[in-house]
């Protein structure tokens, strides 16, 4: 009795003692010890040098990922970085008056200044104008007004010049009115006047002469080319524009300077015989020479002083040409990259001087990074005062490099700030040959590392033993071994980026294992555009032949579209090799991994395409015989968002028509249609397939049992008004509601619905075990809001003998049928949340005891843990003593944000797009993957490390105490030893 | 084009009521406004706060990442070309907490702005936003105690083994024996047999 008493005692205190400490929490030194954090920019677009001054060289970049930043030339470090909003794509940098990062973005409307040395916005400012048109940006260092550079922004139909000081309209042109598509804005050195040259039509040509210091129109000049034109035009000299015309078969010089326009025409079949009439002007801001292609070819032009088109070379390979580079006494140099024989040759040639090579390197490239995209060069002057010239080149693999001198000096791998989807895989188990010994620390060292850190804790370890500890739990050998661990966390990542290169990043430290461009997600003759789409587990060898390596299956598309046909691709997991592709010949729109394998541990997939037919691989007869036993038990649902339609699917026989016994036909079992005029699916979630629930049963109050209703097929539909569905927060919150479903995807039937009246989107949404949260807007008041939803058997609600259920008595299987309505409950509340949210996801353990966490993903860009019993409907204002033991937390209107729980603290995962989980080995620890523009890696323990010690644990204190009791021991046995014989004495 | 940041001043209503008035009559005007404000960190224009670099990575937030915008040197920020409506502010600052802002642009009053913190629905007077507190990421660690180290498992593990050892047998000591005796006797007819009534019977006969 007293015991039990004392347990009741006692566990709630447990448990309050428990809740009071916050579940993720960090100590400042311990920053790096578990996590990781990765900063990047994206596949660059633009680079400015800056490397005039004395002081730190460095270059500017702006990047597909809408992030500007300042690197430090000589080791790829990013001195600072801002990432724009998602729809504020950068159009133009360059560098004022030698201190201000010019950048012109939101398609040509918002003109930014930042200072240089530190990244500090100076000005901002909004340009207007009526039409969409091309957005051009430079900044005219020639020109002074009053130590002023002027800046020339063409956008919108509008051109303007502003003070690069605070960014006032010196003077506003509009073109809007004319009709005019303005190609280009030209300043010839040297002269206060502009042009803006541009067609009317396909065939005018219209040149605008403006003064640079008051905006005033000097002279317009029109004419008429009858071929018309193609594309766009291209300045190659200070007076002459070279464009197509409209049958690409010549090149159309225009000399617009003098009084009247001059057209010239060159037939390209005269410059280059075997040409087809595919040739595209490649874009440069070369002077007197310029670079068209035709087929494979580049074929570099030169203009000649009388008008005439010359060809000087003609280079076979894939090749990149920067813009001209003024150097020394007004000679201007440019740079071509191309491949030669498995190297890449970096050529500088002077403009005007084809033959005449400053500098020709060639440098050893890994082939995983593909093609030379783009090359911008800058020059420094060598020791013996020559000009030496470095160049930056962006990849194919979105990765950036600087060469110089012949070698690369840094790079960078920013295809990681676009990673499309990241599974992972165990790493290779350790073998028995490898000697545990060598690569452990020995004994003394181990010791010693030990005592160190009691030193710490004691506070009696001097500043130099503190950088130590520090330095050794930071480099924990442990953390970065290529081997499996006991814990389960070491894993790869493996994650798959845009621009179709495949990663594999070790959990312990965040460095490449690996990387792949993978061939089939490469542009090529039969796929134009491709895309990747995701990473599945292909092979997870077994206990039992763990000398195999795990392989990964690659999804992909050829193009845009939906129904453009896929690729496949089939990497090793350890080392990174593509075994095999596969050109399919069908569509993909849906990948659904089965629960079933052949004998070589291959998981089964399901691809279904965009004619509703399903795919099956791997194609082996042996898979073929699994799944026919288990083809009546195959279902899936398709969701239609843009007609409102989801749609149940199940197999009906083999494809007909096609000689494949691969393929089979779908069948449409029921479909839900949402009334378009007051429904529009937003959102649409289930739960992760792998998920591990570890019990059905919650005990409630100390008696009542309620059993969870958990189907892996429930789906989660969100819906809102048409009204409210598109631009943000334009509607009353009468005209708004959300309107909540869970519908069970084999049926088709509806469970529950529920309207929350005057909200709306953008909702994002978890679901995992037997509830879902949500997050969307209250117009009402005007707050953001979370609701959980938790759905409940009833059918099994009588079955409440809990002994029954602990020794497996209890009939789990009771009868479901597809025409008896389940009996459900549901149960749910809402709260107040402050933040707008980008993405959530839910911890995952093991074996599914550890409670759950959420991982909610800031507008902020950091990850906030919030525990789920914050997100419990048995809250209440005045939970019950039974409730309090329980651990329910009495009902707030808001849920709490505690900065200690962030589990990203003080960093932010810029850009963030999604958020992983993956269960280690150890029950009480889940890894966590953030990744957007930066990469974020964490090991966090939802309901603190109750299985293993911490890390912080000292064991020289142990040690110690058992070296203390033992003393103890023998003192203590010597005393009553020494007193017995006293009292035999006595 | 830019134009002088100018606060725009809105009237010192009763905020609730007010507001929600003012949120029913947003016509479908395409015309754009702008809003202009200012973020005010306060304890980093007093003594610089030892982090000069953090202001430039400030953003601030147009209805859940709509639009973003930056600070300016002098912590101020605009919109333009905001439709009429009601809108939501949030600032992104490492280390401080802001509460966002809800934003009513009237189309019938142009250039009226009123705002409110959604937090604690207190309405701003001028759109200058200024965090509800800052946030500490970090536990602090706490400087070495005795009472941490008796605290801690092994600490208890301990002090519990030195209650039984020296203030066990004193207690027996103390006790009446018959009393005692009974007390055995009791135990033993309930049947129970724990640890509680073996521990005396031990501690009896080796004293």
């Amino acid at each position: 009795m007293g015991m039990q008493m004392a347990i009741r005692v006692f566990l709630p205190l447990l448990l309050l003692l428990a809740s009071a400490e916050h579940s993720f929490s960090l100590y400042e030194d311990q920053v790096g010890l578990m996590d990781w954090h990765q900063q990047y920019m994206g596949k660059v677009k633009h680079a400015v040098f800056h490397t005039q001054k004395t002081g730190r060289k460095r270059v500017v970049v702006s990047t597909e990922e809408n992030v500007i930043a300042s690197l430090d030339l000589r080791h790829g470090e990013i001195f600072w970085r801002h990432v724009l909003g998602t729809n504020d794509s950068v159009d133009g940098i360059d560098i004022a008056l030698g201190k201000y990062v010019i950048t012109l973005s939101s398609e040509g409307s918002v003109l930014r200044a930042w200072n240089l040395p530190d990244g500090k916005m100076v000005w901002e400012s909004f340009l207007q104008g009526s039409k969409p048109s091309k957005s051009l940006l430079s900044v005219l260092i020639n020109l002074k007004v009053d130590k002023d550079n002027v800046i020339l922004v063409f956008s919108k139909g509008c051109l303007h010049a502003l003070s690069s000081i605070d960014g006032e309209v010196l003077w506003e042109k509009d073109f809007s009115a004319e009709s005019i598509e303005v190609q280009q804005i030209i300043q010839p050195s040297g002269s206060d006047r502009i042009y803006a040259v541009g067609f009317v039509g396909s065939s005018q040509f219209n040149a605008y002469e403006i003064d640079a210091k008051n905006g005033e129109l000097l002279k317009h000049k029109s004419a008429a080319f009858p071929d018309g034109f193609y594309g766009e035009v291209l300045l190659v000299s200070s007076d002459m524009l070279v464009s197509l015309d409209a049958t690409r078969s010549s090149l159309v010089t225009i000399n617009f300077q003098n009084e009247e326009i001059n057209f010239g025409k060159t037939y390209i079949s005269d410059l280059v015989e075997e040409s087809s009439s595919n040739a595209v002007i490649l874009p440069s801001k070369l002077s007197g020479i310029f670079a068209i292609k035709v087929d494979t070819f580049s074929v570099f032009i030169r203009v000649t002083t009388e008008g005439k088109l010359e060809v000087v070379d003609k280079i076979n390979n894939a090749a990149a040409v920067s813009d001209a580079l003024s150097f020394s006494e007004g000679q201007q140099a440019f740079a071509i990259v191309e491949h030669v024989d498995g190297k890449i040759l970096l050529t500088v040639k002077l403009n005007h001087d084809w033959n005449g090579d400053l500098l020709k390197e060639s440098i050893v490239m890994d082939h995983q990074r593909g093609l030379v995209h783009m090359v911008f060069i800058n020059t420094y002057i060598r020791t013996d005062r020559s000009h030496g010239f470095r160049a930056l080149i962006v990849m194919e693999d979105h990765s950036l490099l600087l060469l110089q001198q012949g070698a690369i000096v840094w790079s960078r791998e920013e295809s990681l700030a676009s990673i499309v989807d990241v599974t992972t895989s165990e790493l290779p188990v350790e073998k028995k040959g490898v000697s545990v010994a060598k690569v452990e620390q020995n004994l003394f060292e181990w010791l010693n590392g030990h005592i160190l850190k009691l030193k710490g804790t004691l506070m009696l370890a001097s500043l130099e033993d503190i950088a130590t500890i520090q330095g050794m739990r930071l480099k924990s050998f442990e953390k970065s071994k290529m081997t499996r661990d006991h814990n389960g966390f070491r894993k790869l990542l493996i994650v798959l980026t845009r621009a179709g290169k495949l990663y594999a990043l070790h959990t312990g430290d965040g460095r490449v294992v690996w990387s792949l461009l993978l061939s089939s997600l490469r542009k090529s003759g039969s796929c134009e555009n491709p895309t990747g789409l995701g990473v599945y587990q292909w092979q997870v060898p077994h206990h039992h032949a763990l000398d195999e390596n795990p392989s990964i299956l690659v999804v992909g598309r050829c193009g845009p579209n939906w129904d453009a046909p896929g690729v496949l691709s089939f990497v090793d997991a350890y080392i990174g090799k593509e075994l095999d592709s596969l050109d399919l010949t069908h569509s993909v729109t849906q990948v659904i991994p089965l629960p079933f394998t052949d004998s070589v541990e291959q998981h089964l997939h399901l691809i279904i395409d965009a004619d509703h037919h399903a795919h099956l691989y791997p194609r082996t007869s042996e898979a073929i015989g699994i799944f026919q036993n288990e083809f009546s038990n195959v279902y899936w649902y398709s969701v239609d968002a843009d007609n409102g339609i989801i749609k149940g699917h199940d197999l009906k026989i083999n494809c007909i028509g096609v000689a494949d016994e691969y393929c089979f036909d779908s069948r449409d079992l029921w479909s839900i249609v949402f009334p378009s005029e007051s429904e529009k699916i937003i959102e649409t979630v289930t739960r992760k397939l792998n998920e591990v629930v570890h019990t059905q049963a919650k005990v409630i109050d100390g008696q009542d049992v309620m059993y969870k209703y958990i189907s892996k097929n429930l789906l989660f539909v969100a819906t809102v008004a048409p009204k409210a569905s598109g631009e943000f927060r334009m509607v009353t919150p009468e005209e708004s509601w959300l309107v909540v479903y869970l519908i069970d995807t084999v049926t088709g039937r509806i469970l529950h619905r529920m309207t929350h009246h005057g909200s709306q989107g953008p909702v994002r949404a978890v679901f995992s075990e037997n509830w879902v949260v949500y997050h969307y807007f209250n117009l009402r008041a005007h707050r953001y809001e979370m609701s959980v939803i938790e759905i409940y058997d009833q059918s099994r609600a009588d079955n409440k003998d809990v002994l029954k259920l602990v020794f497996g008595k209890h009939n789990l299987t009771s009868p479901i049928s597809l025409y008896s309505r389940p009996e459900v409950i549901t149960k749910s509340q809402s709260y107040f949340f402050t933040h707008s949210v980008k993405t959530i996801t839910v911890t995952s353990t093991a074996k599914g005891i550890t409670s759950k966490q959420l991982l909610i993903g800031t507008v902020g860009d950091q990850v906030l843990a919030l525990d789920k019993r914050y997100l419990d409907p048995r809250r209440s204002v005045n939970p019950t003593q039974a409730e309090k033991e329980e651990g329910v937390i009495p009902l707030t209107d808001s849920l709490p944000i505690i900065p200690q729980s962030y589990v990203t603290h003080a960093l932010k995962v810029e850009g963030l797009r999604g958020i992983v989980t993956v269960p280690a080995k150890l029950e009480s620890t889940t890894l966590a993957f953030a990744y957007g523009v930066d990469l974020f890696f964490t090991r966090m323990a939802p309901s603190r490390t109750y299985d293993s010690l911490t890390e912080d644990f000292s064991y020289a204190l142990l040690l110690i105490t058992i070296v203390a009791l033992i003393a103890a021991i023998f003192v203590t046995w010597v005393l009553s030893e020494r007193k017995e014989l006293q009292e035999k004495w006595r | 084009m830019r134009s002088k940041p100018i606060i725009l001043v809105l009237l010192v209503h009763l905020c609730l009521s007010f507001l929600y008035s003012s949120l029913a009559t947003s016509p479908g005007s395409s015309d754009g406004f702008t809003i202009n404000g200012r973020v005010k960190i306060p304890s980093m224009d007093v003594k610089g706060f030892g982090l000069p670099g953090k202001l430039s990575n400030v953003k601030v937030i147009l209805n859940g990442g709509q639009r973003v915008t930056f600070l300016r040197a002098d912590g101020f920020f605009s919109f333009h070309d905001v439709p009429a409506g009601t809108h939501l502010i949030e600032v992104d600052a490492l280390g401080y907490f802001f509460s966002p802002v809800r934003v009513d642009v009237s189309a019938r009053y142009p250039g009226k702005v009123q705002a409110a913190l959604t937090e604690n629905r207190r309405s701003l007077i001028e759109l200058v936003l200024e965090p509800l507190r800052e946030e500490q990421y970090y536990e602090i660690r706490e400087p070495f105690s005795v009472m941490s180290l008796v605290k801690s498992p092994m600490g208890l593990m301990m002090g519990f083994m030195l209650v039984v050892v020296f203030l066990m047998p004193k207690l027996m000591e103390n006790m009446d024996p018959e009393e005692m005796k009974r007390a055995q006797e009791e135990m033993r007819s309930q049947g129970v047999p724990s640890l509680a009534n073996l521990l005396p019977g031990g501690a009896g006969r080796s004293s």
